[in-house]
């Protein structure tokens, strides 16, 4: 019997007893007892709860347990003995005999697995027996245990609207444990790479030319400062100078010219813009901008321009960026009282004195937490700058130069083929775990600085 | 109604004859006329949703930031369409000067609220000077021995009371003829309130003013001439002490007794 079916044998007992514990409910109704505290159906799902969930969850441990409990058996048979007692071939010849058991038409390389599978055979087949018994039994005797706790006073509804809430709590867990989860193996494997390479020369080293190459223990050319500077340069000047201005006054424009209807058609277009995937705007990088820019940069005497120049991907990603920064400045300015801009203009001041001086630097916490999260979403996009930023490290501001960024390298470092414990592929983990703490430190000082400013005016 | 005004035996700094106001298809104010001397704080008195605001705002012309709100009728200040294309709005607000229902400090610090009129109209050519009408300003407001020691900390910071008298001494500073209160006192606690009305008794004389307010004791303390109105009409205009000791008209007697409203 395999374990789906099990599974699924499980969920029709539940149901079964979900209908027999909803009908003897239904009866107390019916014989007229005077108060009944739960509707049938609660003492349904109740006592099917009890049915399925304890039996599934000893099933999902079971089948954890069950391969080494297999495994133990097989060990204390005497062919067990046999063995080499060399760790390690001992564990191939084991994994291999596992495998063999599974599929017998595998090739095998030592031909002691080939005595052993049948051993596994009948060890696996004998707990899957053992698990599906105990989790029929487990499924019976809860579902019984419910059935004999339904009585008119019980409080079913109470037991299943917290167990539907543990559910709920579980649910938001599991986003929270993902997060700790890659947290933990990006910090595992950044320890490893820091063994290679200390973290002074990864932080501080301005020379990034990795190699697996390991000379007296420690490898070499893995200086990421070009990466941060490339980084910081696109995301953070190149395509700030693009979105912050563009941004900002297409938020003024929207809050405190546009008339009704023009809003109207221009946000929802605004906001289309943050829908387009960012591959269509590496490809609009890489073959529309960064050939332009470059003829341009050619014409005007610069012969040293690259194709794949910084400017060209910073631009592409200040414009992808445009619409984030405008709906947060737009929501900042909103949420300035209309007072605060009356009295302005009760002052004698212009519409554009009131913005200038009034709305714009009341707005500001919110603008510069918008725009701080903006800043981490553009040094951690990845697309565009892989199409149109290039892989040569260099550590320059000429904004017609090819730099490379942290996102980029990463993909560099971990396509094709790779060892997975070379110093090239740990770096990626390195430089993954420093983007993570960056963009995680802008968010939640951009969040504070919102908050606050939400906090003044409400 | 023009008869009630015929008594001001000074000349008006403002009047208005017949003026009309409309939110869209909606008339709020329908045909208040009114004069407005140097000499005697008005209070406009009324139940709420009568029109004693709108019509305010029509003095200096905030009802323009309003896109469906239009004004019919003339308004004049010294004798000069204040509705006319010839005025200019940034001029004329500077000239009527407004303080509103809730305190509204800018946030920023207590000399740049003061100093923002001055700056915005250019009135201080150095930084002495700008000094000295923040201070004049401050003091006329009867705030300046509080906030002396620290102008550089933020208006909002203040208590609502100090707001409402930084936010009088930031319109008074850019010297103004006119000076309209919506409700000024509404969001303050009794004491304040005390402040500001013996501000207003203070300022009164130096420039015209014109008080909305909902509080009849208050009308009754502050102004020299009450204003009365109900259902976007101005229902009676005279001295105070006579609207509130003999009014003329039943709905004001009605009003002032707290019959409704």
């Amino acid at each position: 019997m395999t374990t789906t079916a099990i599974f699924f044998l499980i969920a029709g007992l539940g149901l079964i007893t979900w209908v027999f514990a909803r009908a003897r409910a239904g009866r107390f109704i019916q014989s007229g007892v005077a108060s009944v505290h739960s509707l049938p159906s609660y003492h349904g799902w109740y006592a099917a709860m009890w049915a399925v969930v304890p039996a599934v969850l000893f099933l999902l441990v079971w089948s954890t347990v069950a391969p080494a409990l297999g495994s133990y058996q097989v060990l204390e048979s005497p062919l067990a003995a046999q063995l080499p007692t060399d760790a390690f071939e001992r564990a191939a010849i084991l994994s291999e005999a596992r495998a063999l058991s599974r599929n017998p038409d595998l090739k095998v390389f030592n031909d002691a697995a080939v005595q052993l599978a049948p051993l596994y055979s009948a060890a696996d087949s004998r707990y899957a027996m053992i698990g599906a018994l105990a989790a029929f039994l487990l499924c019976f005797a809860g579902g019984a245990f419910a059935f004999t706790r339904i009585r008119p006073d019980f409080r079913a509804r109470t037991q299943v609207e917290r167990t539907v809430m543990l559910g709920l709590l579980l649910a938001s867990l599991i986003a929270i444990l993902a997060t700790l989860g890659i947290v933990a193996s990006l910090i595992f494997e950044t320890v490893r790479f820091f063994n290679l390479v200390s973290p002074f020369e990864f932080l501080f080293g301005l020379q990034w030319n990795p190699s697996d190459k390991i000379v007296d223990g420690q490898a070499t050319g893995f200086g990421a400062v070009p990466l941060f500077w490339g980084t910081v340069f696109i995301g953070a000047i190149i395509a700030m100078l693009v979105a912050i201005p563009l941004g900002l006054m297409s938020a003024v424009y929207l809050t405190q010219y546009a008339s009704a209807n023009v809003r109207k058609w221009m946000k929802p277009i605004l906001e289309i813009l943050a829908g387009v995937p960012t591959v269509v705007y590496g490809y609009f990088a890489a073959l529309t901008v960064a050939p332009a820019l470059r003829s341009f940069a050619v014409s005007i005497g610069i012969t040293d321009a690259s194709s794949e120049s910084a400017l060209a991907a910073g631009l592409v990603m200040g414009v992808m960026i445009i619409p984030f920064v405008s709906s947060m400045a737009d929501d900042s300015i909103a949420a300035v009282p209309g007072s605060m801009r009356d009295g302005s203009l009760a002052m004698g001041a212009t519409k554009s004195e009131t913005i200038k001086q009034v709305l714009i630097p009341a707005a500001l916490p919110g603008v510069v937490g918008g725009v701080l999260l903006a800043v981490s979403r553009a040094i951690g996009e990845t697309m565009i700058v892989v199409m149109a930023a290039g892989l040569a490290a260099n550590l320059t501001a000429n904004p017609f130069a090819s730099v490379t960024t942290v996102t980029t390298q990463i993909v560099q470092l971990l396509t094709g083929d790779t060892d997975f414990n070379s110093p090239m592929t740990l770096a990626a983990f390195a430089l993954g775990l420093t983007l993570f703490v960056v963009t995680l430190l802008l968010n939640i000082v951009a969040l504070q600085i919102v908050k606050k400013y939400r906090e003044a005016y409400d | 109604m023009l008869d009630n005004t015929a008594t001001t035996s000074t000349k008006s700094k403002m009047s208005a004859r017949d003026v009309k106001v409309f939110y869209g298809e909606k008339q709020a104010i329908k045909g208040v006329s009114i004069d407005i001397d140097m000499d005697n704080v008005v209070a406009f008195i009324g139940p709420s949703g009568c029109g004693k605001s709108t019509f305010l705002r029509t003095l200096n012309r905030m009802n323009d930031t309003i896109p469906i709100a239009r004004v019919e009728g003339d308004i004049t200040l010294d004798g000069e369409n204040i509705y006319s294309s010839s005025m200019d709005v940034v001029q004329l607000r500077a000239r009527v000067g407004m303080v509103f229902q809730k305190p509204n400090p800018f946030p920023k610090s207590i000399y740049d609220n003061v100093a923002y009129g001055p700056r915005i109209h250019g009135l201080a050519p150095n930084k002495a000077e700008l000094d000295q009408i923040v201070e004049n300003s401050l003091v006329r407001a009867g705030l300046w021995n509080e906030v002396k020691d620290r102008l550089q900390d933020s208006g909002t910071a203040l208590s609502g009371g100090q707001q409402q008298r930084l936010c009088i001494a930031r319109a008074i500073a850019v010297d103004p003829e006119v000076i309209l209160m919506d409700e000024p006192c509404s969001a303050l606690d009794p004491i304040a309130t005390a402040k500001i009305e013996e501000l207003i008794h203070e300022l009164r004389g130096r420039y015209a003013i014109v008080i909305v307010t909902h509080n009849m004791q208050q009308a009754a303390r502050v102004s020299q001439k009450t204003a009365f109105f109900h259902l976007g009409t101005m229902v009676e205009y005279g001295d105070t002490s006579d609207i509130f000791t003999n009014p003329r008209e039943e709905r004001t007697r009605d009003y002032i007794t707290g019959r409704y409203g």
